[in-house]
Parts: structure tokens; sequence; C-alpha cells
């Protein structure tokens, strides 16, 4: 009871605090900033917040928190705009909904899916606010409780998502997710520093891959260059076959559903570490598993938006917990959030540990203010989602020239070099096969995605567990097999095994036919060859250096196991098999108005130019270039259109303090902004 | 007159008359502070902490915006800035330990010299290193009685600013197991609350937040500070935490660890570079002095707010902040190593971690 005692007042002082107009309209400013930002792929809460650092100095605690807030809470939420109108997963959080989402918006379902997903994440949302004002009391020790072998453990339940994602052929499933791992294990390792399929003579490789390109690569990539050869509108027929209310009607029917996948949500953002990149999926594989017909899963299942949604925004306040608690933020956003913490009013607030003792009315305005900015980024979102689902009734090829725009200042954000868009180019046309050849896309991604976790909690693991058992084995044990372990691997167990049932009917390629063998087999061994190198390169490095080596070793060996089974059934089989799955062989790919290479050429081309000329002049050319070749635009609209992009560009580079890749030109003569 | 000729009389003027407006002036400039970090760590807060208030104080009151340019462990920033010739003055770059240990440690992918860039400003913080109650009791002011205790502890790297710690407690004869791979310095605190890790350091600033709660209730014993630099370079008591012995009294208390000689030497000059000149704020090659001075007098300024102390506790501690003179001379400490002691630290890098990458 004494918990109470504390506890209520403080809430009584955290609503005064936050129920003052100035305060409010504080918030809705920064959700607003929020959406503004949010709606970009890519670019998220941190562009966002560290727009806002300079202004926190000395500012009114209230204050600040709600513009910051306001601007934090939203980005999961607005960023399902990209997801599901064009594919491109906004931010880690909406990966999943990019899986049903999209394929709702090709149907003409978009503003259904949209005021679903919406929906969904305020109920997440309150969900995560209302459990934490009592968790938040008790966190402490539970979070505590997390170690490395737990931790561990909840990466090899999201990993084992791969068994329900895999597609028809499991092992060509596994494969993606063998591949999407060793990628993600380029670079220098975290234990030893060794470096895996990469040399200091390019320092890019040596920091790895960075998830947003991966992420835009993988996805996006693929579905714009798809869309883009058949030279039509999203939705199919060009219409809008079902309204906002009906999303709001779907979630009502599905609110179990929501409120299982809220607390999935909020139980994982506690815990430190795995952040928000498991989430979505946990939350789809739970969606997928309690759905009786799973047959729609991948082709427009409206469970499939609500499950992830619900819980992403959730995670945002379970992420509170060891961000006000430990002062160890759970994601890049939450760091900056610390550190503009200590900027605020006098400084005297403290993000850690005596947080709940000297500010617990703070810590509940926090948590609250979360709440209320999902309610009025919501109803903006639903609000706006009837007219932005329009978008999916314009033809394609007016869209698709901005989208490569916009995924390629995406992507050069997130390391500033040319060469994350040489990244994105061959990430992309990695998806692009995986499509084509019917590998999953989402266990490559949650391969990559756990990749760096999966690695380093199970060398901290058994580096720790080895430690105690030479104190003890009966320690050793106890470390390693504690009840959250035992639970977690039941979890593993029991969805594994109920994934490999069902995975055979969640097609989330949807349908594939099969083509000739030749394609998928040349495909195969460059995997194959791929899977080899990354094996000899990670054997090459010394002993001592296990650590470094173990994980790529281990996995590769399973890919290239996969990869044997694999090329001996596909030498045996006929060629009718699923596993010569290739969609250039029947279906929308193969009647499609335009071939592949010269739709990528478009992009590619438009990736040399900015080699060449940088961005912004290379963005006129192939913009007026591709309006008034391949959409055969008339020349003011050309104009208008190019003049528009761009001033986009600029006005969100120029806001968000952010540069453009320079090409050769710019290291030869000096330029005025924006083109240099 | 041809267009051509307009524009060389234009060009000559402004030759002209560039040198004679003494006053450096920065209206309507913006001011790019570039930091070879992401947005989340320790500099992006230092440099956050430091831009606006800058700008009140620069001439002109320019716009002061930080910059990431992450990657490489900073050194693509810092290969970036060397590229980099002095313009108008409006960039400043800020560097960190993980800058100065690579440069010092002679990693390949460094291709930035120190000696060429400017310094303006030079900051520092202390480290506190702490244990579990259990091993915590048997210290008594020595490591005496804890050569015998295995400790873990989770850490970033041996090349990194870990180095500090890890060379002090094996000058003591501690056995203490590193856990590599771990992203943050929170993270250690963490792992050590968990019971995972049973040694853990903080820099001061993450000590007062977090870690002295744990001192306060029993859970943790400090050990020591890493101490801190009086003006002839003499390493005294951390003016943060007066009541905890440094590392230098720790040694000389415990058998067997030597204040002299090559591995003393060694692990002072890495503490330099990692602690009391942990950032540095640098101006490009080729700056002219007025604009050096310039930058010298608006923090000045800044560090004259009668407000700075309370303000500046969270970011910069009791520390000083070295300026012009002083920010060359710190700048200097912190960037120098003797061979020996590049050569010791090396070999014992390899000989405990088997890091070869450096040589």
């Amino acid at each position: 009871m004494d918990v109470f005692a504390t506890a209520l007042p403080a809430l009584a002082e955290a609503w005064a605090l936050i129920l003052q107009p100035v305060v409010l309209g504080y918030l809705i400013l920064g959700v607003v900033m929020g959406l503004a930002v949010g709606v970009f792929p890519g670019l998220g809460g941190i562009a966002g917040l560290s727009l806002l650092l300079p202004f926190m100095f000395g500012m009114e605690p209230v204050l600040g928190l709600a513009l910051m807030i306001g601007m934090v809470a939203v980005v999961p939420t607005s960023d399902t705009f990209s997801s599901v109108l064009m594919g491109i997963p906004g931010s880690s959080a909406s990966q999943a909904t990019v899986l049903d989402g999209f394929p709702l918006a090709k149907k003409g379902q978009a503003a259904r899916a949209l005021s679903a997903a919406f929906t969904s994440s305020l109920f997440g949302g309150l969900v995560g606010a209302l459990f934490l004002t009592l968790f938040i009391l008790v966190a402490r020790p539970i979070v505590l409780a997390f170690g490395l072998p737990e931790m561990l453990m909840m990466t090899v339940l999201g990993l084992s998502m791969v068994a329900v994602l895999a597609g028809r052929v499991a092992l060509k499933g596994l494969a993606a997710a063998g591949l999407g791992l060793l990628l993600g294990t380029i670079g220098e390792a975290d234990a030893g520093g060794s470096l895996r399929m990469a040399t200091y003579d390019i320092p890019y490789l040596t920091d790895g891959l960075d998830l947003v390109i991966v992420g835009l690569g993988i996805f996006a990539i693929p579905e714009i260059i798809g869309l883009l050869r058949q030279d039509r509108a999203i939705a199919k027929d060009a219409t809008l076959g079902a309204g906002w209310g009906d999303g709001v009607r779907d979630w009502v029917a599905n609110k179990w559903l929501s409120v299982r996948c809220s607390l999935i949500g909020v139980l994982v953002g506690i815990i430190p570490g795995l952040g928000g990149s498991v989430v979505d999926w946990i939350a789809y594989g739970h969606a997928v598993q309690t759905t009786k017909d799973k047959s729609q899963f991948g082709k427009g299942e409206i469970r499939g938006v609500i499950g992830p949604e619900s819980s992403n925004n959730a995670k945002e306040g379970g992420g509170l917990v060891p961000t006000l608690l430990f002062g160890i933020p759970g994601s890049g956003s939450m760091a900056i959030f610390i550190g503009a913490i200590a900027l605020l009013g006098s400084g005297d607030i403290e993000v850690g540990p005596a947080m709940l003792r000297d500010n617990l009315n703070i810590t509940y305005s926090i948590v609250w203010l979360l709440a209320l900015a999902n309610v009025v980024g919501t109803v903006l979102c639903i609000a706006a989602s009837g007219g932005i689902a329009k978008l999916t009734t314009i033809r394609f090829t007016y869209l698709a020239p901005f989208l490569f725009m916009l995924i390629s200042f995406a992507a050069f954000q997130s390391g500033q070099n040319f060469e994350d868009l040489l990244a994105l180019v061959a990430i992309g046309l990695i998806g692009i096969f995986l499509r084509r050849f019917d590998w999953s896309r989402p266990a490559f991604l949650i391969g990559f995605v756990l990749s760096n976790p999966v690695e380093k909690f199970s060398n901290q693991a058994f580096q720790i567990a080895s430690f105690r058992f030479r104190q003890s084995f009966g320690e050793g044990i106890e470390y390693l097999f504690s009840p959250i372990v035992i639970v977690l691997l039941i979890v593993t167990v029991v969805s594994v095994v109920m994934g490999i049932r069902q995975a055979k009917s969640i097609r989330v390629e949807g349908d594939v036919q099969s083509g000739s063998k030749r394609a998928p087999m040349v495909f195969l061994f460059v995997v194959t060859a791929y899977t080899v190198c990354a094996l000899i390169n990670a054997n090459m490095i010394p002993d001592y250096n296990l650590t470094d080596k173990i994980v790529p070793l281990l996995v590769g060996g399973i890919t290239l196991l996969c990869c044997l089974i694999l090329t001996v059934q596909m030498i045996l089989r006929p060629e009718t098999d699923a596993l010569f799955a290739d969609k250039e062989a029947f279906g929308e790919d193969a009647d499609a108005p335009y071939g592949l290479w010269p739709t990528l050429a478009w992009f590619g081309g438009f990736i040399a130019a900015t080699w060449v000329l940088g961005f912004i002049l290379a963005l006129a050319a192939f913009l007026v270039t591709f309006l008034r070749v391949r959409a055969q635009s008339s020349w003011p609209r050309t104009l208008i259109l190019t003049a528009g992009g761009i001033a986009l560009m600029c006005v969100m580079a120029g806001a968000l303090n952010r540069d453009f890749p320079p090409g050769l030109l710019q290291s030869a003569i000096d330029l005025p902004w924006p083109l240099n | 007159m041809t267009i051509k000729h307009i524009a060389r009389t234009a060009a000559a003027l402004a030759l002209l008359t560039t040198p004679a407006v003494a006053e450096v002036d920065f209206s309507g400039k913006t001011i790019e502070w570039v930091i070879p970090f992401s947005e989340t760590g320790g500099s992006a807060k230092w440099a956050n902490f430091f831009a606006p208030l800058l700008s009140q104080e620069l001439p002109g009151q320019p716009t002061v915006v930080v910059k990431y340019m992450p990657g490489a462990g900073s050194t693509k920033g810092a290969n970036w800035f060397q590229e980099q010739d002095h313009k108008d003055g409006t960039l400043l770059f800020g560097t960190s330990g993980s800058t100065q240990f690579p440069y010092l440690l002679g990693d390949p992918r460094v291709r930035y010299e120190y000696t060429e860039w400017v310094p303006v400003m030079a900051s520092g913080t202390g480290g506190v290193a702490y244990l579990n109650a259990e091993d915590g009791a048997r210290f008594d002011g020595s490591a005496n009685n804890l050569k015998d205790v295995d400790f873990i502890y989770g850490s970033q790297g041996a090349t990194r600013l870990d180095l500090v710690p890890l060379l002090a407690w094996q000058m003591l004869g501690m056995k203490v197991e590193p856990v590599f791979g771990i992203k943050g310095r929170g993270d250690g605190r963490l792992m050590f609350e968990r019971g995972e890790a049973t040694i853990d350091y903080q820099t001061s600033s993450a000590y007062l937040g977090a870690s002295a709660d744990l001192v306060a209730s029993g859970k943790a014993v400090a050990m020591m500070t890493w101490g801190a630099l009086d003006e002839y370079g003499t390493i005294v008591r951390d003016p943060t935490f007066p009541d905890l012995p440094t590392f230098k009294e720790v040694c000389e208390a415990t058998e067997g660890c030597e204040t002299s000689g090559e591995a003393w030497d060694a692990w002072k000059a890495f503490f330099v570079s990692g602690f009391p000149v942990q950032k540095i704020a640098f101006l490009p090659a080729g700056t002219p002095d007025e604009v050096t001075e310039t930058y010298t007098k608006a923090f000045e300024a800044v560090r004259s707010r009668p407000d700075f102390a309370e303000i500046a506790e969270q970011e910069v501690g009791k520390y000083d902040m070295f300026l012009g003179f002083a920010a060359k001379r710190a700048t200097i400490a912190g960037t120098t190593v003797s061979a020996e002691a590049k050569a010791y630290v090396l070999q014992w890098l390899k000989d405990a971690y088997g890091v070869t990458s450096l040589e």
C-alpha cells in the first residue's frame, strides 16, 4: 500500500502539470512536427529530436518534454503511411506491417488498412501507458532479471519467427535467414574487432550495413521496380474499395488480438538492449498463430496489420522503463531524449535510478504525455488517411521517381557516404531476386536484424557462463537455465513446431508459379558461392579471436548445408516443383509491359548521375528525363513536378540540417547550397 | 568592360578588403560544429551543450548547428576534417578520446594529423572504479587482498577508453576478465547491477547519475578514481570526488605496483588522453589567428557566465576547461605518447587480448 500512497499524489500532480493549455499546445506542436518527419521513410525520431535539441536548453521542463514526447510518440504511428501505401518500411518498428498492409493497399483498401493500423497504434499506446503507470514502480527487479541468457533467448524467439515466415519451401526460408545473418556479420566484430568480409581499404564496410538501407533495399526497391514495370496505380483498378470506417470496425472485431500484442509490445520494450526490432515480428508471428484461416497472410490479412501496429506503439511506452529507471536508452531516439532532459530547465532532472524517487511526478507526466500524444497523433492520422490513401490511385509512374528520390535521400542520411547509395542498389538487387525466386524476404530481414544481438548475447553469455562453471557446476546451470529462460525456451519450441506446420499456407510473397530450372539454380549458385566465401573468410580469423568467428562459421555452415540440399533437390525434381518458383515465368511480372533491367536502369542511372553531378543536379536531370520519356508527361507538368520534388528535398534538408550526396563535380568546383 | 573583368575586379577588391576587417563577424552565418559520432553519444551531448552558449557569445550571434558524421570509430569524420581548409571560420570539429586513441595507437584507418589542427577548447572528465559488495569488503585502500579474486568486467573493447581501467587493474595485479562487445558504459553498469559483472567503472557524470546510488545503498564499493591533473601535470585527487583515493595512491599501497617506470608512463599517457583532455574542439589547419582568438574569447565568455558552474555540472563536471594557450598545451599532452609507452601498450594489447591489427 506504500506504493500507492506515493504514486497517487504524484499521478495527480502529473495530470495537473499536463493539463495546461500551453503544455497541450506544445504537445500538439511536437506531434505535428513528428508527423511531418515520420511520414518520410528512414528519418524517424532521431532526426526530429536532434532538430529540437538546440531549443531545449533552459526550457521549462514540462514544455520541453511535451514537445519532445509529442515528436517521438507519433513516429511509429506516422511511419505506417509509407509501410502501407508504398511498401517501404518506415522504420524498423513497422517492417512487419508491410507484409499485409501493402497488399491491402494494392487491393484498393489502403484507407481501411491505415485506419485499422492507427486505431491499433492508439490502443497500443494507451495500454502501454496504463500498464506502465502501475508497473514502473515495481519494474526494477524485473528488468534486472533479464540477464544475457534471457536476452539471448528473447532473440532466439525472434529468430524462431523465421519458421512461420519461411514460405512454401522451408529450406529456402532458412537459407534466406542464414544469408541475412551472414550479411549482418559484415564488418568489424564487436567482441575482438576482427574484420568479416571487409577490409580497412573500404572503410564503409568495416561499420557493417545499416538497417535502414537493408530495409529499404529488401522491401522498397523490389516493390517500386515491380509496380513501375506494370505502369498502373498501386490499387489494382485505381479505386478505393473500403473507407476508414471499415478499418476501425476491423479493429473492434480483433480487439483481443490488439490487447495481447500491446502487452507483448510493452514487455519486450522494457528489456534494454533488444529494442524495437523484434517486437513487430513477434507480434506478427502471434497474429498468424492465433488466426484460424491463415491463407490470407501475405495477401492482405487485416490481422497482420493490427498485430504489429498494436505492439510497436506499446513498445515505446515499455522502452521508457530502461530509459527512465536506469538511464539506459532503449533506442537511438531515447538516447537523445536522455541527453535533452539534462538540458531542460536548470538541469536538475536526471534520468536514472533517482528519477522515481525524486521526480515521480515528472515520470508520470512523461508516461501520460506519451499516451496523450498517441491520441492526438492518431486522430490527425485517421483524419488524413482517407485523403492520403488516394495516392494509391495515381498512376505509379508519376510516384516512382519521387520514391527513388526519397529512398536515396533516406539511405544517404544513414551514413552520409556515397557508398550508402551503392549499398542500397546492391541490397535492392538481392531483394529483387529474393522476391523473384520466392525466397522469404521477411526471413532474410529477421536474420539481418537479429544477427548482431545473437552474436553479442551468445558470446557474452557463453563467457560469463564459463566463468560461473569454473566456480561451480551448479552456479553455471543456475545462470543459464533460469525460470525465464526455460519459459522462453518452451515458447520458442512451441512457436517453431506450430510455425513449421503453418508455414506452407502463409505465402509472404503471394502465389508464385514455377518456371524453368535455369534461373533459380543460378541464383542458388550465387548464394552458395557467397556463403562459401564468407565461410573461408571467417575461418581465416585467428583462433584467439574465436568469439569473432564462431557465429559466422556456424551460421555459414547451416546456410551452406541448406544450399547443398536445395541443389540436390533442384537436380532431382521436375521443373514444375515449388522449388523453382520464378515470378518472371508467369503472372504479373512476366506480363508486365516493361522489363526488369530497363526499369532498374533508371534507378541505376540516377545513382550514377549523382556520383558525377551531385544529388540535386542529378535529381533535376533524372526527374525531367523520367517524366518526359517514361511517363510521357507534357513539358509544363514535367517542370512543375520536378520543381516540386527538388523544393521538397531542399526544404527537408534545410529544416533538418542535412547534406546531399556530393558528386565529382562538387569536388572539382565549389557550388552554392543546395548544389554543393 | 566584360563580365570576366568585373568578376576579376570584384575578386581583387575582396582580397584587398579581407585583411582590413580585423574584427571577425559571423552575422547571418551558420557555424557547423561537426562531431565524428552519432546523435546518441557523449560527444553529441557535449557539443549540443556548448552550441547554444557559443552562439550567444560569438560576434554576430551566428547559428551554431551540430552535425554528426559517425563511422569507423570516429576515424571517418576525423579523416574528413583533415581534408578541410580554412574558409571563413564557420567550421568547428570536436574529437574525443575515441578519436585520440586510434591516433596514438597507430590504427591503420587513421589518416589525420592532430598537430596540424588548431585547438580552441579542451575539456575533460574523470572516472571512478567500483567493486561489488562482496569483493569490495576486502578492499582496504590497496589491491593486496583482491589479487586472488576473479573479476568480470563488461567492456567496449581493449583499444578504446577501456584501455585505461584494464591496464590499471592489471598493474594492480588483479585478475579482471573483460566481456567485450557492449555498446556503452551504461550497458556495463547494467551488467554489474545484474550481478553478471563484478567490477565496473563510469565517467564522473555517469557515476554521479547512477552508480553513486549503488554505492550509497551498499550494493557496490567505490574503489578509486583515475585522478585529475594539476597545473604541473601531476596526478592529484579528483575535485569531484575528493574523498576517494586515486589509482596512484592505490598503486603505491599495493605490492608490486609501481608509480614509475614504463608501465606507469604508458598508463599515464593514455589516461591523460582519455580523461583530463578527453574532448577537444578544433578549427581546421590554416585558420588565421584572429579567428582562433575570436573563438577563444567566445568560449571564455561562456566560461565566465555567472551560472556556468551550475549548468555545466552535468556536462563537464568540476573539471577545467582549457582555452587558448592552455588548450594548445592540453592538446599536445592528450595527443602525444612516447615511443616507449606506445610500444609497451601495443605489446600488452597483443599479449593480453591478441590485438594485432594496430601494427
